[in-house]
């Protein structure tokens, strides 16, 4: 389905050596009504020292694409085929001991909510310096050191005394700082970081995002970044990788997605997004909302909210393809989105908003 | 941490307290103590004598203020059935009532603990189910039954074990394994509950995500965490246990609290009754203590001393002290 990635014309960025691979990964649900399938032939790439930006709304499949190759799966979800190369081996593939060996030296995830994601019984200290205590077999008196180190790098004033503190005395911010921490332990080779910052309010959402561009020239590390906010992608990543109903419609380097969308949908999300619109004319949206996951047309999954939509477009679901120097997207008139405007601007009712 | 102790002392005593006057308003409330301390065949002149001997032609506070005394040097007044000290009787039976107790729960929780999370590994799942019908049948036998059949199949069809007593490590078994279905049946069902959500929680996928091994993030991240509501219930049992396990300890003979309480009031002997519920409740007034004790050991989030430190820095900040670490955005610091 997408061989076609690894074709040298394609390469979205050829700069920097590739650290992940991802490649056709689907991702199964099991509900009680029969199995939804959340992800669907996702494909990207994650070079050294560089941003990749999951970007989409809440439920299209970004976080768990995350999850799943983090192999931090909820027991209900499971990957059901495709695969997730780290420096050209298989996670997929991976024993549950060779998966915990790579957990922390090849891969470090940041979680989103930080203020329950840090195990409130246990000091920080304990907690930073587990990681070298499990691969590296470092003393309780190494580990605690080395928490103090880390501490001290994400920015968290006097560690030294700190380091015996437990998570509910820090700060929301300071927490997230505690986590970057815990991901970057072990100088991973990928970090993956899912939604970051959306606990946080606005100022420390910055200071959270230079610190995890800081580690990331420091170590030298891949970034997969997961967010759902336009402005993150735009300053923060190298390639973004757009998610629909738990597709990629459109991926390619954030430059040229950004300045020249061929999917309606990224389109639609770039004009929603406030800036030059007019006083008193109301804000842009996307009409309709993404379809339920057990509910996914034939055809395209845009098809019921895009303008562009015609019979094509509900008989056969359009492919990945180059639209441009290096961008790729799903849709069958992608020559066409550059001309139109596919959303709609008005005052949004409040009936409207309330369906 | 002294101070919250103190605290928490101070505020427990007071049902202390109420159990105190309760057991002096019992003794005057239901009828003259005369017809309650002596035997039923005593002469009337042997009444007006022990009346006069214990005061009780006194006015109610005078009683009152020798009875309280009385408590203060533990003089709870002599047995009528064997003369000696009532005090003395109950603190000389309390010690194998708190080691059975012990044995009881220490085994108790912790069969408890390994089966309760050894079923929430899958919930549903067979091992679950097993679990689950095991710990509500240990729960739900009634141990006056098992005792007998025990000592029916045990001690006297097969000869393993003695019929009651506690000579020897023999004579526990039965007791023990007797008194252990009730605790155990209850702490594997909130055990199991408690590690199911705690294993859910945000934090375990942290620690699969520094490569924890299973034994690690179950053992050590997901039972700490559950390890308070279980705390909360084997409290309950315990203090059960340590008022005494009537039923079982008169079957099995054990010279515990709860069948000196039975004999006494069998026999009418009020004083070492009296004794046996005060010495009870301050058991359980202490053990009160050490499980609120537990819970600040386990959960950092309960501990007084870090409360006290965070008011105490909350009030500092409000007056404008800079010693208060603040996230760096609060105060513009630079990463």
């Amino acid at each position: 389905m997408m061989t076609h990635l690894l074709e040298p014309d394609v390469v979205m960025n050829d700069s920097g050596q590739t650290v992940l691979e991802v490649r056709d990964l689907d991702v199964d649900i099991r509900t009680p009504k029969g199995t939804v399938r959340v992800v669907r032939g996702v494909g990207f790439t994650a070079r050294r020292g560089q941003t990749l930006a999951l970007l989409g709304e809440s439920g299209c499949g970004k976080s768990m694409t995350a999850k799943a190759i983090a192999g931090l799966l909820d027991p209900v979800a499971s990957v059901a085929g495709g695969h997730a190369f780290l420096d050209g081996k298989d996670l997929n593939t991976m024993s549950a001991r060779e998966r915990r060996e790579v957990a922390g030296p090849g891969l470090g995830i940041v979680f989103q909510d930080a203020l329950t994601a840090l195990n409130p019984v246990y000091t920080i200290g304990t907690q930073l310096g587990e990681a070298f205590r499990i691969h590296r077999g470092a003393s309780r008196k190494q580990a605690k050191a080395e928490a103090i180190d880390l501490m001290r790098r994400v920015g968290i004033p006097e560690p030294e005394t700190r380091v015996n503190s437990y998570p509910h005395q820090f700060s929301g911010g300071m927490r997230q700082r505690i986590l970057i921490a815990m991901a970057v332990a072990l100088s991973p080779r990928l970090l993956i970081a899912d939604e970051p910052t959306t606990a946080l309010d606005v100022t420390v959402q910055a200071q959270i995002m230079q610190l995890l561009r800081k580690l990331r020239s420091e170590e030298d590390m891949a970034v997969v970044l997961i967010t759902h906010d336009l402005s993150v992608v735009a300053e923060e990543a190298d390639d973004v990788c757009v998610m629909y109903a738990g597709n990629v419609v459109e991926q390619g380097s954030v430059r040229t997605v950004f300045a020249e969308p061929t999917h309606p949908y990224t389109k639609g999300l770039l004009e929603s997004v406030p800036g030059d619109s007019v006083r008193g004319q109301g804000l842009s949206s996307i009409p309709g909302s993404p379809p339920e996951l057990n509910k996914i047309p034939a055809g395209c999954v845009y098809q019921d909210r895009c303008p562009l939509v015609a019979q094509i477009c509900r008989d056969e679901r359009p492919q990945l393809r180059p639209t441009g120097p290096r961008q790729r997207a799903a849709c069958h008139f992608a020559e066409r989105v550059g001309q139109e405007t596919v959303s709609q601007t008005g005052v949004v009712s409040v009936e409207e908003e309330n369906q | 941490m002294l101070t919250y102790l103190r605290k928490r002392i101070i505020s427990s005593a007071l049902p202390l307290v109420v159990v105190v006057v309760g057991v002096f308003a019992l003794a005057r409330l239901t009828g003259n103590p005369a017809s309650l301390y002596l035997p039923l065949n005593a002469t009337e002149a042997m009444r007006e004598d022990f009346v006069v001997r214990n005061g009780l032609d006194q006015p109610l506070w005078i009683q009152m203020g020798r009875y309280f005394g009385g408590i203060l040097r533990l003089d709870f007044g002599t047995s009528m059935r064997t003369g000696q000290d009532a005090a003395d009787m109950a603190l000389r039976a309390f010690p194998a009532t708190l080691q059975l107790a012990g044995m009881t729960m220490a085994i108790a929780i912790v069969l408890a603990v390994f089966v309760g999370s050894a079923a929430a590994l899958k919930p549903n799942g067979i091992l679950d189910r097993f679990a689950s019908f095991l710990s509500m049948t240990a729960a739900s036998i009634p141990d006056f039954w098992l005792a007998i059949v025990g000592i029916w199949v045990f001690a006297i069809t097969l000869g393993w074990v003695p019929t009651s007593g506690v000579a020897g490590a023999a004579a526990w078994v039965l007791p023990v394994a007797t008194l252990v279905m009730r605790p155990f049946g209850a702490l594997v069902q909130v055990i199991r509950g408690a590690m199911v959500s705690s294993l859910s929680e945000p934090y375990i996928k942290l620690a699969r995500s520094k490569g924890a091994t299973q034994y690690r993030v179950v053992g050590s991240h997901a039972l700490r965490n559950a390890a308070a509501p279980g705390l909360t219930v084997a409290g309950d049992l315990t203090v059960g246990l340590v008022n005494g396990a009537v039923v079982v300890e008169t079957i099995f003979g054990w010279p515990g609290i709860g069948k000196l309480m039975i004999d006494s009031i069998l026999q009418r002997d009020f004083a070492v009754l009296q004794a046996c519920v005060l010495l009870t409740a301050v058991a359980i007034f202490i053990l009160n203590i050490l499980i609120d004790l537990g819970y600040a050991l386990l959960d950092p989030r309960v501990r007084p001393s870090a409360g006290a430190r965070g008011r105490r820095r909350a009030r500092s900040a409000r007056r404008g002290n800079p010693t208060e670490i603040k996230d760096p955005a609060a105060t513009g610091a630079s990463v």
